[in-house]
């Protein structure tokens, strides 16, 4: 048996947060809450993409639809369930509830888009490959129409100026600096749980149904169980990233749920580099402040995005954090190949 | 009959032309993602966007160049065309040797630029298109324009004639032979590369021969063909890419669907599409025209 080689994953991760920590010092506090949010967003359809195998084209509506949930209960609270009766047609079963607190709000918008998650993921993993990408981007039109048209999500206006009450009773999260380090303690746990899932025997099942299909179904393994695990898993967390997006924003809109949005996390996670654990953090960060310098050109901006999208595909397939392993990885190898004492390496494989 | 479900005649037919138009073009457009599909295992997304090129072609070639709408019918399409042949030789072409996935998000960015450089320079309110076929005739029951009649048949005629095309000559028997082992083909002498190129140029042409169509009845906006391409995907989902006939067939026949629900449950038009989607893939997840594999 031989060990594992020692990861810097998690002295990178602690480098990270600790930069994250001080960096409101030296940053507009909402700009980086917004890349925490895209971030996660990013890391939860990497773990599909990345590690499964499956690109989802529509994961704005995990995205979109946890932002209204999470932005509607935090303003409005009461919950209004259309049912059709027997006798009466449609009717509305109104539960009346007061606004909730952010942490309530964004917890119930994270577990609806876990729901969300189990049925558009019992349907979606029928197809594999393209069709995948092509059934998961026309449920996401579904949800996008759907949201244009529930009332409680207000059409082209959206929900707007959503209430930040205090969290947990204590915390003023109106103050933005009080607010960043909530959102950053939840990108941690959410970062962490996708770590953890795959490196644990779970995410070495996903990527062996990544690598080949058929043998991990010869091998007895329930395929389609675990992508529907993975897929929910995923969707949640794109769920919470969303409403936690509708409380830093303190908007849940239409934007959230088109399937531009969808297109933004995948060349997010493309540029950072997919099935990389960092690169979706990257890509979030270098598309956002992309965005926020480019925000004058107007129309040119989807031009920009689509050209990066070509020449990534083209030239730099492995992302940001892919090629810079590569890079890592070939010096490595020179300074092995350098060093002709072989005393210290281990027994040739 | 017609009190009997509570909608007058005129609405139902008029609904019915409407999805028979709409079932129009997405048979146009499913059929060349699937010609194109078949080829090169390629989801072509920037599908939607020479749709649209198309459609702005017509409106370019009346307004710089003066040519009607008879010219454009035929003009555009090839200059489209052209256009394609060239993104396949400049970037698809390299791709062929990946996962199918790179070259979905290779043509979802050359959908971006291509929209946005129209957006830029066109704005996002529309262009109007003169009719060219104004008028129509009363048929009783309906009253049906002639250039709603004039889509109907000349979409039904190139689908049918690119089905003959693929299935019943000899260099659609080239192009099947081709999808199922391109290095036989080779081997036989024929060009196969130069074939894969000339299909794509194809498959877009037919794109921008919908766009053409389109232009005298939609307003000629950048977006046209980004909102329509989804619903053209689960399309070809139910479909399934398989056959060119199921693909006609499955367009014209959700076309209708959508319509008769524009009458019975206007609330479900945006969504009946996706919602036949759903169910096809959890019965026949193949698609109902494909084959399992």
């Amino acid at each position: 048996m031989s060990t594992p080689p020692k990861s810097w994953d998690m002295p990178v991760f602690a480098a990270l947060v600790g930069l994250a920590i001080a960096g409101p010092l030296f940053v507009y506090p909402v700009f980086l809450m917004q890349v925490l949010c895209f971030a996660l967003f990013a890391c939860a359809f990497n773990l599909l993409v990345g590690y499964v195998g499956l690109l989802s084209f529509g994961h704005a509506m995990f995205f979109g639809f946890a932002a209204y949930i999470a932005g509607h209960l935090a303003k409005v609270g009461t919950v209004a369930l259309p049912v059709w009766l027997p006798t009466m047609g449609k009717a509305w079963l109104t539960i009346p509830l007061s606004p909730l607190t952010p942490e309530i709000a964004i917890l119930a918008g994270t577990l609806v888009s876990a729901l969300l998650g189990l049925i558009v993921g019992v349907i979606a993993i029928r197809r594999q490959g393209i069709y995948f990408a092509m059934v998961t981007l026309a449920l996401a039109q579904m949800v996008f129409f759907l949201c244009l048209q529930a009332p409680f999500t207000h059409g082209e206006d959206g929900i707007q100026a959503i209430p930040r009450a205090p969290m947990l009773g204590a915390f003023d999260v109106r103050n933005d600096f009080i607010f960043y380090y909530v959102v950053l303690a939840i990108f941690c746990a959410g970062f962490l749980l996708i770590y953890r899932t795959i490196h644990s025997p779970f995410g070495q099942v996903l990527k062996a149904i990544r690598e080949n299909e058929a043998r991990a179904v010869s091998l007895g393994y329930a395929v389609d169980r675990f992508k529907l695990i993975a897929f929910v898993l995923s969707a949640t967390l794109a769920g919470l990233a969303g409403a936690t997006k509708a409380l830093v924003f303190q908007l849940a809109s239409l934007t959230d749920v088109a399937w531009q949005m969808s297109g933004e996390v995948v060349l997010m996670t493309l540029v950072g580099g997919l099935g990389t654990v960092f690169g979706p953090i990257v890509g979030a960060a270098v598309i956002l402040a992309m965005q926020t310098y480019l925000a004058s050109f107007g129309e040119w901006v989807l031009v920009i995005q689509g050209t990066i999208f070509v020449v990534t595909v083209l030239l730099f397939r492995r992302g940001i954090v892919g090629e810079l392993q590569g890079l890592a990885g070939r010096l490595e190898a020179k300074l092995a190949s350098h060093s002709t004492s072989g005393a210290h390496r281990g027994p040739a494989e | 009959m017609f009190e009997l479900i509570g909608v007058s005649p005129q609405a139902l037919f008029g609904q019915l032309l409407l999805g028979l138009i709409n079932g129009a073009f997405y048979a146009l457009l499913s059929l060349g993602l699937a010609v194109i599909f078949g080829m090169m295992n390629v989801i072509n997304f920037t599908h939607g966007a020479q749709y649209m090129m198309g459609a702005f072609c017509a409106w370019m070639l009346l307004n710089y160049a003066g040519v009607p709408y008879w010219g454009a019918l035929v003009l555009a399409p090839i200059v489209v065309g052209s256009t394609g042949v060239l993104i396949e030789r400049l970037f698809i072409s390299r791709l062929y040797h990946l996962d199918h996935l790179y070259g979905l998000l290779l043509t979802f960015g050359l959908a971006l630029v291509i929209e946005g450089v129209f957006r830029s320079q066109y704005g996002i309110s529309g262009l109007p298109y003169g009719n060219p076929l104004p008028g129509g005739t009363n048929l009783g029951f309906m009253f049906l324009p002639w250039y709603r009649g004039w889509v109907v048949v000349v979409s039904l005629a190139v689908c049918l004639a690119t089905w003959f095309l693929i299935e019943k000559t000899r260099l659609g028997s080239y192009l099947r032979a081709a999808t199922e082992r391109p290095d036989l083909v080779q081997a036989f002498g024929i060009n196969v590369p130069r074939m894969i190129t000339l299909t794509y140029g194809f498959g877009v042409g037919l794109a921008a021969l919908a766009g053409v169509l389109a232009a005298p009845i939609y307003a000629i906006k950048p977006d046209i063909g980004a909102n329509l391409i989804i619903v053209v995907f689960a399309v070809v989902v139910i479909g399934g890419m398989g056959s060119i006939m199921g693909s006609i067939l499955t367009g014209f026949g959700l076309g209708i669907l959508e319509g008769l629900t524009k009458v019975f449950y206007p609330e479900a038009s945006n969504t009946v599409i996706f919602v036949v989607m759903a169910i096809v893939l959890m019965l026949r997840p193949q698609g109902l025209f494909g084959t399992p594999r």
